[in-house]
């Protein structure tokens, strides 16, 4: 190098000017990360997971999410964690016979679950299909006429609850799982938000939080659940739970008291003497994609 | 102790020099960090805004969840696994006139890493628990979930490929004969692990029995067909460039053996693409619902059409001008080819890999998807940052090659 000391000097000057206004230039492009921080509190970034909380971490766990949600929403709400009850493997049954695809279903699950009301969220999807074929290529979601139409029927599709979840195994921090009841669950303060179970599952039952869900105060379902319908923050997956927080205290899911024709059977596939052990020992029954072997704890059947 | 002492010396002078050569040039290479620069702060800004409004700012849906980002790390890792083309010329055969370039692939393995991680990163809704994938610290999911061999691969393959370049950089340096037993066992496993980072990545969408696009026993051989293919054309491209704008000597040796890797590379991945289209669309059935999306439209959706024939055209194109002798012996063709080729690899191994494995969706639902402005923006950011970390490693690499950085001027 040919430089003068001087030269030299003023080269260094120079750089570390640049340095300087490179680093400001980044600062003032991440601010927008400022006000997301802000809204954040320290429980928050190290939430633990939720199987490794005890009785006393799952209490003060619960009281936290509470006091946000009056702090953010103004509403008293009660958050419970059930534990699966022993004995107990929750099925599904749906009898395509009868369903007339009135959605009420679906409305049902957007009420209870505190779905985003903008988005018009909800677990459940019902396709009207062509009579003679069960392919979904010949159905669609995007139906606006009186129903049931003569030469259709109606298929509602929702989180199948696989004893051999494709979604569980792809998660690469274990914020999804499988309960001793058979229920698939997210853990909301757990999930990186990466996506890869709604890739894997092949039943479009899982949704995203593209942002963070709105629901207004008055329509907040205040009866809430750890692993269900407590308000999901942005950035997490969210699917169906069988509204656990209302079957594992003896209820029935939301869809199924909301169905005008009867058509959905909910039970404990351990007990022989259950409706749904009926079900599937009387009747044409059928799972969705059994191909796949994913062995879903929700079934499809005829009556004629 | 006197060769312990002197590396507490040599090194950190090394690392001084290398930071000064890193920031030191002439107006041309200022002018085009500052681009680059300007590039990635506007991507920063964009992913910023992602963070704190979410990524409803994208365009990806329920639907389509994963678009842009998650192309171009498939696309990334193929060309971080590309480069290790010029590592078994040079090592398994002993191409001797291939020693000193081979670190350029290295180097650029090392910043295709860094995009593929910037991609990932940028993809995840919550970046806060990114902690949460720490073994031990969070709860890692190996060995079931690929997601996490993807990310034991790609950092193992990042710290091989770091400390390859460093070591062999540091002993020209010092002007010291490197130890074989410090760099040969960690180069043939570079060579594994370049294949295994690709596997790897293609078994991460391959292994899911609900998207029938995807899987595919193939996917792993064309991941790996289409990556010696960018790779190599980046490479010739990026030793054209450093013939051009360095004083490094670099001969025809090692761009010949890179074309004739090219040669056979273009034809197998093309070969392969055939193969899958004449399954699908011979075959039939709602299987094929994705392949006629992204090659013939599917009810009126052809979003895609375009896009994956103009990749189609560029491959075979490249493919003819490298079979010529022209392809050799004229750059212009040479450069042609390698773009047309890269441009090509790019869209196929991207958008046409991931989109169709979303549409139809997996209950036959078709929602479309083009990327958002702020995707198109954090994109570009990244592959800018990516071109800085290459744009540095070349330098410090030239530098200390050409005998300009010396520990003992002589």
């Amino acid at each position: 190098m040919s430089d003068s000391a001087d030269g030299v000097s003023r080269r260094t000057l120079l750089k570390a000017a640049g340095a300087t206004l490179g680093a400001a230039a980044f600062a003032q492009a991440l601010a927008p990360l400022a006000s997301w921080a802000e809204g954040m509190s320290s429980e928050d970034f190290l939430a633990t997971h939720y199987k490794e909380l005890d009785a006393e971490g799952l209490k003060t766990a619960l009281k936290r999410i509470e006091e946000d949600t009056k702090k953010k929403t103004g509403v008293d709400v009660h958050v419970t964690a059930d534990a699966p009850i022993p004995g107990v493997k929750f099925g599904y049954a749906l009898n395509l016979s009868i369903c007339i695809g009135c959605r009420k279903c679906a409305e049902a699950c957007h009420e209870e679950n505190n779905h985003d009301r903008k988005t018009n969220n909800s677990y459940i999807r019902v396709f009207e299909m062509d009579k003679g074929s069960i392919d979904f290529a010949k159905g669609t979601v995007d139906y606006a006429h009186p129903v049931p139409q003569p030469d259709k029927f109606y298929m509602p599709v929702q989180c199948q609850q696989c004893d051999n979840a494709p979604c569980v195994s792809v998660c690469p921090v274990e914020a999804t799982w499988k309960e001793a009841d058979g229920i698939v669950v997210v853990d909301y303060d757990w999930c990186i938000g990466c996506r890869y179970c709604e890739a894997a599952c092949p039943y479009h039952a899982r949704r995203f939080n593209w942002q963070a869900p709105e629901v207004p105060a008055k329509e907040i379902n205040p009866d809430q659940g750890y692993l269900s319908n407590r308000l999901r923050p942005q950035g997490v997956m969210e699917k169906c739970h069988f509204c656990l927080h209302r079957t594992r205290k003896g209820k029935l899911p939301a869809c199924l008291e909301a169905c005008p024709t009867g058509a959905r059977v909910f039970g404990n596939l351990l007990d022989p003497d259950s409706e749904i052990r009926w079900v599937l020992a009387n009747k044409r029954v059928f799972v969705l994609k059994e191909e796949l072997g994913t062995k879903p704890s929700f079934f499809y059947f005829f009556d004629e | 102790m006197s060769s312990s002492a002197n590396h507490a010396v040599s090194y950190p002078r090394f690392l001084v020099r290398l930071l000064s050569v890193a920031t030191d040039g002439g107006l041309q290479f200022y002018a085009w960090m500052t681009f680059l620069t300007a590039i990635a702060l506007v991507g920063a800004n964009a992913w910023a805004h992602q963070v704190a409004d979410g990524m409803v700012l994208t365009h990806m849906t329920d639907h389509v969840s994963w678009g842009l980002y998650i192309a171009n790390f498939t696309f990334g890792v193929g060309l971080a696994a590309g480069g290790v083309m010029m590592v078994i010329p040079a090592y398994l055969y002993d191409d001797h006139a291939m020693h000193d370039v081979v670190i350029f692939g290295e180097i650029l393995a090392i910043a295709a890493i860094v995009v593929c991680i910037g991609f990932v990163g940028v993809d995840i809704g919550r970046p806060d628990r990114i902690w949460h994938m720490i073994p031990g610290v969070g709860r890692f999911n190996w060995p079931m979930s690929m997601l996490t061999w993807d990310v034991l691969v790609l950092n193992g393959y990042l710290v091989l490929n770091l400390h390859i370049v460093g070591y062999l950089l540091y002993h020209r340096f010092t002007g010291r004969k490197p130890n074989k037993r410090w760099y040969m066992p960690f180069v043939m496993a570079s060579i594994v692990w370049a294949i295994s980072i690709h596997t790897v990545t293609a078994f991460l969408y391959a292994g899911l029995g609900g998207r029938p696009f995807w899987n595919s026993a193939l996917l792993a051989p064309r991941f790996l067909a289409s990556a010696f293919v960018s790779g190599p054309a980046f490479i010739v491209l990026l030793l054209l460039a450093m013939r051009w704008l360095s004083d490094l000597k670099i001969g025809a040796g090692p761009i010949r053996t890179l074309v004739s890797i090219l040669r056979v590379t273009t034809v197998v991945n093309l070969f392969m693409l055939a193969s899958e289209v004449f399954v699908e669309f011979y075959t039939g059935g709602s299987h094929t619902a994705a392949a006629q999306y992204l090659f013939f439209g599917l009810e009126g959706h052809n979003d895609l059409v375009p896009w994956m024939w103009t990749s189609i055209v560029f491959n075979v194109v490249a493919a003819g001008i490298f079979l010529t002798r022209k392809g050799i012996e004229d750059n212009r063709f040479l450069v042609a080819a390698c773009v047309l080729t890269f441009m090509g690899v790019w869209i196929e191994k991207g958008m046409g890999l991931i989109i169709p494995g979303f549409i139809p969706s997996t209950l036959h639902e078709i929602v479309e998807y083009a990327p958002s402005l702020v995707e198109w923006k954090v994109t570009a950011g990244i592959w800018a940052l990516g071109g800085l970390v290459l744009t540095v490693g070349v330098k410090c690499g030239v530098a200390v090659l050409s005998g300009h950085e010396r520990l003992v001027k002589g």
